[in-house]
């Protein structure tokens, strides 16, 4: 993906602020899973954008196809049957990055630039910079990013940054055949998400809502769901957040594990200065043997 | 020096397979920190690059491993702790303050180096175990997210321990005088283990007048 420098909010394995003046509008995708028909042609337009194809997987006996997120499939529907009311219902999600405000993938990424988060709200990987650890994989609380077994990069959903930076939505939001999917600002999204949400709940989806999850600082792709209160029905965790092995891990111990290192060498060093060698003196070489 | 001065401490074997260890922890101390905090990322260059550091990383680990285990198999019985060990440890000021005198004796290892013998033998252990968990792309994928998540903390954590370990370590060699030359050369002075490891002197000259006898 192309390296837009000055729209960069936020870089990984990166202690200084990046280059990061120009101010942009917080951008986010708005799936409405009530109108969702589950036709796969953001799948398709995914690929196709993206020149992606993945290889012919395996019927699982679902319509899930393929059944999970790939280095090839960025974006994957993912079929639910639930009874949450007694009731049969046929909850389809697109599943892919969230693009997540505080994202975990860049937090855990070791390579300098190999994740960038730019001011709009994309999170986006720049293949060319990583290394190919896994350390996002650890790091993203939503189990997105796939390790290519091609050339052992990590992948994910761009939310197509090439077509945003110049203007355009992203593929799977221009083919999308029943509005579905929106795109626009942030604010503009969660305004649309509110009309959606009063319109489910005058229709009986008493606990529909915004799954914009405060535990990451929201996402950049929000769902509208009928179900807002048990997201667990769609696949989605209840309370995201980046675990805490991974923001202890980064955040706090590293910098005082590096002080401690440089200070144990410095401790070493004075106690040289100080208290000196520890030798054989001539007079103990002279000493006669006393076994 | 006279030959007859001089006693040896270390064999050809024990030197080399201590001095494989020795590289392999540099090379692993470097490669790892690069990737430890942003600020040491410039030490991935010495690798050929960030993908080349990941790759190579592992596979020096598992080199370490293994001479450390060959090493361990030749010293462990010398490091096991006993009662003088615990004094030894007590008198801590003593021992950096170079009274020596004041110690009880010393054997072929201090308690100092008892001690971080077994400390880097767990270390090691739990960087072999969570660093085949961590392992892209061969082994990571056959792991539960949590498991990879606790083995990543475990691995720094170790690393961590082990290389504070390491720079006490070297730091000792550079202290007292003549430890250096014992793991380069293999003999130290008679003096030098007088000093230093009276009980195991004591020991090594027993054997020469049952020789000469």
């Amino acid at each position: 993906m192309p390296l837009q420098s000055l729209d960069i909010e936020r870089r990984s394995a990166t202690t200084t602020p990046p280059p990061s003046q120009r101010q942009t509008v917080e951008v986010a995708k708005l799936i409405d899973i009530s109108k969702c028909i589950g036709c796969k042609a953001c799948q398709s337009a995914c690929m196709e954008w993206n020149d992606l194809r993945d290889s012919i997987g395996t019927n699982t006996g679902t319509y899930d196809n393929p059944r999970d997120l790939t280095e090839n499939s960025w974006t994957v529907m993912k079929f639910f049957e639930v009874e949450p009311d007694g009731k049969l219902e046929w909850l389809i999600r697109k599943d892919g990055c969230m693009h997540c405000a505080d994202p975990g993938c860049l937090k855990a990424c070791p390579s300098p630039g190999a994740i960038v988060q730019y001011a709009n709200g994309i999170v986006d990987f720049h293949e060319e910079n990583c290394i190919g650890c896994g350390y996002c994989i650890t790091g993203c609380p939503f189990n997105v990013p796939r390790i290519s077994k091609k050339d052992g990069k990590a992948y994910k959903c761009t939310l197509c940054s090439d077509r945003v930076s110049v203007g355009l939505e992203p593929a799977c939001i221009k083919t999308c055949p029943t509005g579905a999917l929106v795109f626009g600002t942030k604010d503009d999204m969660i305004d649309h998400a509110e009309e959606r949400i009063a319109d489910l709940k005058e229709r009986g989806y008493q606990q529909a809502g915004l799954y914009d999850p405060p535990g990451v600082d929201g996402t950049h792709v929000m769902y509208v769901l009928q179900h807002a209160d048990k997201p667990e029905l769609y696949g989605l965790p209840k309370d995201p957040h980046i675990s805490p092995w991974v923001s202890v891990w980064k955040r706090v111990t590293k910098p005082l594990a590096l002080a401690s290192l440089g200070l144990a060498g410095l401790v070493a060093f004075f106690h040289y200065v100080k208290v000196g060698p520890n030798e054989v003196d001539e007079g103990e070489e002279d000493e006669k043997e006393h076994v | 020096m006279r030959k007859r001065d001089v006693i040896r401490r270390y064999d050809d074997a024990e030197r080399i397979n201590h001095w494989i260890v020795a590289i392999t922890f540099i090379l692993l101390a470097l490669s790892g920190l690069a990737l430890f905090h942003p600020s040491m990322f410039f030490l991935t260059n010495l690798f050929g690059g960030g993908t080349w550091t990941r790759i190579l990383h592992p596979f020096i680990g598992l080199v370490m491993f293994i001479a450390f285990l060959a090493l361990a198999l030749r010293v462990w019985r010398a490091n096991l702790l006993d009662k003088n060990d615990e004094q030894w440890l007590k008198q801590i000021r003593d021992v950096a303050a170079n009274r020596e005198d004041k110690l009880p004796e010393v054997g072929k290892y201090n308690a100092g180096q008892k001690v971080l013998f077994w400390v880097q033998a767990v270390c090691l252990i739990l960087l072999l175990l969570t660093g085949i968990v961590i392992w892209q792309p061969y082994f990571t994928p056959a792991f539960n997210i949590t498991v990879i998540r606790i083995a990543v903390v475990l691995h720094a954590f170790s690393a961590f321990i082990l290389i504070l370990g390491i720079i006490i370590h070297i730091y000792a060699g550079i202290w007292v005088k003549g430890s250096i030359r014992a793991m380069t050369r293999g003999w130290v002075t008679r003096a030098w283990a007088r000093k230093h490891h009276p009980a195991w002197y004591r020991e090594v000259a027993r054997g020469e007048g049952m020789r000469e006898r």
